[in-house]
């Protein structure tokens, strides 16, 4: 059994959701793992290895994940251009997004606007909040590894970024 | 009315913390704090809702052997436990005044889907959403 099956102290447990609160109110926003750190009081190499056991992804993966759903939303319910979308959701380069968005959700940004927008006049009655949660992209492996996996790779090693869990 | 649901209980870390914090920062009352040995049951309300009572248990023993309640405390500490939705008039008002008093927000008010909308969390990290009551 590996250390990480050893309950975690509810106490920093509470101190690391702020930080993913913090991740969920501004995805946009560059978060090096030192600054989410700082967020739960924790030191950066604690703080990597504590929040992938509390839920479940590397803090990396997950800022991808709520990014994703963020852009989705913008594409879904606004007329901002891609390009702008991808700039509000937090990339620095179209191409970027583009491609991250396309390794995620197996869509491009454009194909997801036009199916989102015909299915949203079903769901009006959940709170959109709740609703955008039940709709953010189930990033269970690393996009390195989906990319791999898609191409017909065999390699099975994680995204380097990713490591930090012995 | 006599029949519906009358009693919805949160787990929380601490029951005079959240005690404090559901009457002093977000206005409820205390309905119901009685103790038996370690087993205290407190309840609180909204005052515009008098049939309705909002729960603060803590996870322990007698109900939840040590194990549970750790496992239990957990849960909520991740803010894993299921959404709550708190109805405002006003959601920057609220928004402002429980800021104040040192609600913790999650999520500023955002004018969307025709309301206005907030998060806070509790102490514990039970997460609510205040929503602003549409205009009939």
């Amino acid at each position: 059994m590996s250390a990480d099956q050893t309950p975690q102290d509810p106490d920093l447990l509470r101190r690391l959701l702020r930080a993913k609160d913090r991740v969920d109110a501004a995805s946009h926003e560059e978060w090096p793992v030192a600054r989410l750190a700082r967020v739960s009081g924790v030191s950066a190499a604690h703080f990597a290895r504590s929040f992938k056991q509390a839920f479940g992804v590397p803090p990396h993966r997950y800022l991808l994940t709520r990014r994703v759903e963020r852009a989705v939303a913008l594409l879904r319910d606004t007329e901002l251009s891609i390009t702008d979308i991808a700039f509000q959701s937090g990339w620095s380069s179209l191409g970027t997004f583009g491609r991250t968005f396309r390794d995620i959700t197996g869509e491009s940004p454009g194909t997801m606007r036009e199916r989102a927008r015909a299915e949203a006049n079903a769901l009006g009655r959940v709170p959109a909040c709740y609703l955008s949660a039940a709709q953010r992209p189930d990033l269970t492996i690393a996009v390195s590894e989906k990319r791999r996996q898609e191409a017909g790779g065999r390699n099975e090693a994680d995204d380097a970024t990713e490591t930090e869990v012995a | 009315m006599s029949q519906g649901v009358d009693v919805v209980g949160l787990y929380v870390r601490d029951q005079d913390e959240a005690r404090e914090f559901y009457v002093e920062k977000l206005g409820f009352r205390v309905h119901t704090d009685v103790r038996n040995g370690d087993y205290r049951w407190l309840t609180v309300q909204h005052p515009e809702q008098p049939s309705f009572q909002l729960g603060l248990f803590r996870p322990g023993p007698p109900t939840h052997d040590a194990a549970t309640a750790q496992t239990l405390q957990a849960m909520v500490a991740k803010g894993a436990m299921p959404p709550l939705v708190l109805v405002v008039d006003d959601c920057r008002a609220a928004h402002d005044r429980m800021r104040a008093r040192g609600v913790e927000f999650t999520q500023e008010p955002v004018a969307r889907f025709g309301s206005v909308d907030a998060s806070f969390r509790d102490p514990s990290g039970n997460g609510w959403k205040m929503i602003e009551a549409r205009r009939a």
